[in-house]
């Protein structure tokens, strides 16, 4: 790197001048314009500047209107957590077995388990989650719950409209997590 | 009375020095009508352009702007004015309060008044013979050029009553813009004076009866609407109250409806200017059509003019305050200046 820039520093064309620093380098400018030359640029300039703009009213405007308009996701989107049933028997996939609330970064999972009983089958394993809370208050949508379950019984949704008056709103039980949101976000379509 | 009086004196005396030329004036009753009709039609237009330059901004910048306030967002004025109105007017323990109060009421007095030389129809237009405008002052220019400079006392009394340092920064600033802009925009419109051979807008637009004065005078126009742009103090010339380095400049401290009335009093200052350089430059009420769509045509040049202001706006970055000297002293100055003396050359050159 020193020996690139003394040898340019020792360039015949800058030998005249006062030899420089070595960790200084010589700035070259263009030739400045002359007064009259520069207005006129900068009029052109301006022209030009004012085309551009005039321009950008014949577009489309980029806005999306939000509450009425919803910005579509992409399926991998990790939103809203869903929790799963069967749809044969309509038994809970989740036996309770608290690996995800062991995966979870931000600890925001709560998993309280029961045993199931014949009279009381919950869901398909030996247990069953009594308490299954997410605070979403809390979740980082990372998506390691998912990942950590051996059923796929709870996968991340695509809702993202969570917001809520008061915290206590934001912990979700089993049976919100189980229901289908009422809301559905609309999904990207393919190559969009 | 008086200017019945003085009407008919006047009209007697054709080469008497009555200052203001209240011969073309009409009657007291007229002249109350007029007033009215222009200051409350000039104030409908203003919540429009205010409305107008917001969703057309939107639009520049490839967004919507306002839309949700009435339909295509155009309560969104009223909505601002509200909130305004209910805000408190504070005033920093540093203040001079009396002066805080009367310097948006001068802001906003001068715009206003300037507003009562701008012709919008031909004399006689409707019946009668006094012109369509507020007052047809025989010294139309110089009228505009004293009110254009009393409304900068606006903007500095503001600036250094508020106390605030940020303000008295703005307010500096205005004063030097006006003195920077205040020579060109004079000499800008001595071309026309002379090309007119007259210093009242009324002549001044009957003497473009042929040729409108932007394509002779196609410099002065250029400066104008330039020196237009400062002194009103609208983008790229906003030094005054400089939102990305002076807070809000010189009406920083201002609250309510106080600072709601230096808002007004910009934009009916760029209806003035578009006004003016109507009259001056765009033939004012001549146009296709009989003589009584003049109004008519007047507005659509103003709103035009108007357009270009925000256009304006959306393109060009704020000039640094020594760009703002350069400009105004070595390239605007000179300009107009060169404009003068070649108008002067070919007023004498060719008769008539």
């Amino acid at each position: 790197m020193s020996d690139t820039l003394s040898s340019k520093s020792s360039n015949p064309a800058e030998a005249s001048a006062t030899r420089l620093p070595d960790d200084v380098i010589a700035v070259q400018r263009a030739p400045s314009p002359s007064r009259t030359g520069a207005a006129y640029r900068t009029f052109g300039a301006t022209l030009k500047g004012l085309r551009t703009t005039l321009a950008r009213t014949l577009e489309k405007p980029t806005t999306i209107q939000y509450p009425e308009e919803k910005t579509p996701v992409y399926p991998r989107f990790r939103g809203r957590h869903k929790l799963h049933r069967f749809e044969d028997s309509g038994l809970e996939k989740c036996v309770g077995c608290s690996l995800c609330a062991a995966a979870c970064p931000a600890e925001c999972i709560r998993v309280v388990a029961a045993e199931n009983t014949p009279e009381h089958q919950v869901s398909a394993g030996e247990r069953y989650a009594a308490v299954y809370e997410i605070n979403l208050s809390r979740c980082i949508f990372c998506g390691y719950c998912e990942v950590a379950c051996p059923f796929d019984a709870i996968t991340m949704g695509n809702d993202y409209e969570l917001s809520d008056y008061t915290r206590s709103d934001l912990i979700f039980t089993k049976e919100m997590l189980l229901a289908d949101p009422i809301e559905r976000a609309p999904l990207r379509r393919e190559g969009e | 009375m008086i200017g019945a009086a003085l009407g008919s004196a006047a009209g007697a005396a054709p080469l008497s020095l009555v200052p203001l030329a209240l011969s073309e004036t009409g009657p007291i009753w007229v002249q109350l009508v007029k007033a009215v009709v222009i200051f409350v039609a000039i104030l409908q237009i203003v919540p429009v352009v205010l409305w107008a330059e917001r969703r057309l901004l939107g639009r520049f910048q490839g967004r919507l702007g306002p839309n949700r306030v009435g339909p295509a967002g155009l309560l969104q004025p009223l909505a601002d004015v509200l909130k305004l109105v209910s805000k408190e007017a504070s005033t920093p323990a540093t203040a001079v309060p009396w002066m805080m109060a009367i310097a948006p009421v001068i802001s906003i007095a001068t715009a206003v008044l300037t507003l009562a030389i701008i012709p919008f129809g031909a004399p006689g237009a409707y019946g009668g013979e006094f012109a369509l405008a507020g007052i047809d002052v025989s010294i139309g220019l110089l009228y505009f050029f004293a009110f254009g400079s009393i409304s900068f006392y606006g903007l500095m009394l503001g600036g250094w009553a508020s106390g605030s340092k940020y303000s008295f920064l703005g307010s500096m600033r205005a004063a030097a813009q006006l003195v920077s802009y205040e020579v060109a925009i004079g000499l800008s419109l001595l071309g026309v004076a002379m090309a007119a051979g007259s210093l009242s807008l009324v002549e001044i637009v009957e003497a473009q009866s042929g040729i409108w004065f932007v394509i002779p005078q196609f410099v002065g126009f250029l400066i104008f609407m330039v020196a237009g742009f400062a002194e009103s103090s609208r983008p790229p010339f906003d030094l005054p109250e400089a939102d990305a380095e002076l807070v809000s400049g010189y009406n920083t401290e201002f609250g309510g409806m106080r600072f709601g009335s230096f808002f007004m009093a910009e934009y009916i200052e760029v209806l003035v200017i578009s006004g003016v350089a109507t009259a001056i430059f765009l033939g004012g009420w001549h146009g296709p059509g009989p003589e009584f769509l003049g109004p008519m045509w007047v507005l659509i040049k103003m709103l035009a003019l108007v357009f270009l202001f925000i256009w304006v706006r959306a393109t060009l970055p704020r000039l640094r305050y020594d760009q703002l000297m350069t400009l105004g002293w070595k390239i605007l100055l000179p300009l107009a200046t060169l404009n003068v003396l070649v108008t002067a050359i070919l007023v004498v050159v060719i008769p008539g």
